[in-house]
């Protein structure tokens, strides 16, 4: 084990979070995400697992009335993402995301690639070009789609429209990438297809995953964390976890007791 | 013993015999049939009636139907009036008003689903255009006379006219607007906000882009409105009787283009279809059914144009 070279990407200090409504979805979590490692998060329906999730690009921000308590640090430059004086655009430059459902802009499949670019104002098409070939190839659907990037991103099937949107995220080079249940609405072979992808992905970035599927976190992640009812309960190695963890409520998930 | 009261529970619903079942299923078709029947006959009535309307208005302006009758201006003898003034002035101010209402309904309706934060000013906001698209259009009549005519001394003219017409469409093109921003799905905006775009990327780059075909839809939609309208534009002082055309927008000579057609004079196709039928005159009967043939086309032209357009742009779009 290469413990040593363990860098802390980004973590979560002592994070609340506030609905609009008054609802506290999150209370007191903290979590480390290591570098060019997958940290699972796990978790029954409602635990705040997605909540949490979208925290780290800001996402709640789209709507009025949420609060964050709390600090999430972007190393090595220590910004805090949450804070008042931080951009929630910049932030989103920076950790990029994928959905639970495959949500391509109904938009060509080259326009949808190189959709991250345009925002940012790269106006030269060959270097658009070089990206949105370099992003597709690192989303494994290069060889399938090359003939035809002109075409509707929703003629694709679900699991290569969920691979598009990874290219989509993929080619602005975020230094963290979230998923929030990638494969949920995907049949077996395409998660297959996905899950190898992640970990393909961790080489270049940083990777935080939700997912309902503990088979999933095991097969997949470095990390996981255990939540419930929007409190960290567990945070560990994923062999950790899934052997010996030290927590019961913990193990009473895992082992299918409970949830 | 749990049995026992499971069986009293179920004994409660006794069981039907195929028979029984197929008795109730025929009995559920005929409903069917009988729904559908009903249905169809109201929607053959509905479009009988049009179409009877419509045939009747054909038979009796077809002879006029034809090339002069676009291209002489009316007339005292009825056999040599025609629609040129009407449909010049129809036209014309369809223009003032395509460019006044357009920006500012899709503007305004941009602005109130994207941008306005919720809260009870806006409400009324919401309230008061949904109300405006159901006021009679005879009130921007008055209303139109006393702003346009009266306090900004614009006159009985083809600006005024225009002017009015694009307030009784702005509600209609701000509600399709908005309507048609809201089936964009959110899944849709938060993969856009993900990759980092600003609030006037998302609605330049998306927004705009998915809900163009229902904004345009309610643009000509409300165009055809407009065109058929003649209450408004009688009481800001149309002309019934006029033998001449605006001046011309554009010129040979510089500078070439010129504004004072704006300020001319107008009739449109509605007025002098109401002139011609409120004489007593037989001949001049057939003219203004003419005139109506005239008008229904265009509604129609345009309603289908709209039809086709969102079928044309949603093609692509599925969500």
């Amino acid at each position: 084990m290469s413990e040593n070279k363990l860098n802390i990407k980004a973590e979560a200090k002592n994070l609340n979070f506030f609905y609009a409504n008054g609802t506290k979805a999150l209370k007191n979590v903290s979590l480390p995400v290591y570098e060019n490692k997958i940290t699972a998060l796990i978790g029954p329906s409602g635990c705040g697992k997605s909540t949490f999730l979208r925290c780290f690009n800001r996402m709640h921000d789209l709507y009025p009335g949420n609060r964050y308590e709390g600090q999430i640090l972007l190393h090595p430059d220590n910004t805090n993402v949450l804070g008042k004086g931080v951009d929630p655009i910049e932030v989103r430059m920076r950790i990029s995301m994928v959905f639970q459902k495959p949500n391509p802009f109904p938009k060509s499949i080259y326009e949808n690639v190189a959709y991250g670019l345009r925002v940012r104002g790269e106006r030269s098409k060959s270097a658009v070009d070089d990206k949105v070939e370099e992003a597709l190839k690192g989303a494994s659907l290069w060889n399938e789609v090359k003939s035809r990037l002109q075409d509707l991103a929703f003629n694709l099937s679900g699991g290569q429209q969920q691979r598009l949107c990874i290219a989509r995220a993929l080619a602005t080079d975020p230094e963290i990438m979230l998923f929030d249940e990638p494969t949920s609405a995907l049949d077996p072979i395409a998660t297959v297809n996905i899950e190898e992808l992640m970990s393909g992905l961790k080489n270049k970035l940083s990777i935080l995953v939700v997912t309902h599927n503990m088979q999933q976190a095991a097969r997949i992640s470095d990390y996981t964390a255990y939540m419930y009812l929007g409190e960290m309960i567990e945070f560990d190695a994923t062999d950790k976890i899934f052997t010996n963890p030290s927590r019961k409520e913990t193990e009473d998930y895992i082992t299918g007791k409970f949830g | 013993m749990v049995k026992d009261k499971m069986d009293s529970e179920f004994s409660l619903i006794k069981p039907k015999t195929l028979n029984e079942v197929r008795a109730m299923i025929r009995k559920h078709k005929r409903n069917d049939f009988i729904f559908s029947s009903i249905g169809l006959l109201t929607i053959i009535f509905a479009l009988l009636t049009l179409l009877i309307l419509f045939v009747d208005l054909v038979m009796d302006g077809y002879p006029k139907l034809n090339y002069e009758f676009f291209t002489d201006f009316p007339s005292r003898r009825a056999a040599h009036a025609g629609i040129l003034s009407a449909w010049v002035g129809s036209s014309l101010i369809m223009l003032v008003t395509f460019i006044t209402a357009v920006p500012m309904g899709v503007a305004a309706g941009v602005y109130l689903e994207e941008y306005a934060p919720k809260n009870w000013f806006t409400d009324i906001i919401e309230i008061n255009v949904t109300n405006l698209s159901g006021v009679p259009s005879i009130i921007y009549g008055l209303l139109a006379l006393g702003l346009f005519v009266y306090t900004f001394h614009l006159g009985q003219t083809i600006v005024t006219a225009g002017l009015t017409l694009g307030l009784l469409m702005l509600p209609i093109v701000i509600v399709s607007t908005r309507e048609a921003i809201r089936s964009i799905p959110i899944a849709i905006r938060e993969a856009a906000y993900a990759v980092g775009a600003t609030k006037w990327q998302v609605v330049l780059h998306h927004v705009i882009q998915y809900s163009f075909g229902g904004i345009l839809t309610g643009i000509i939609i409300g165009m055809a409105r407009a065109l058929g309208e003649t209450a408004p534009i009688i009481t800001v002082g149309a002309l019934t009787f006029i033998a001449f055309l605006p001046p011309a927008p554009i010129s040979s000579s510089a500078p070439f283009i010129s504004f004072e057609w704006l300020h001319s004079g107008f009739t449109v196709l509605p007025i002098q279809m109401f002139s011609w039928l409120s004489r007593p005159e037989h001949a001049f009967h057939i003219n203004a059914a003419a005139a109506g043939v005239v008008i229904i086309l265009l509604t129609l032209l345009m309603n289908g144009t709209a039809i086709w357009l969102r079928y044309r742009i949603r093609k692509n779009i599925k969500w």
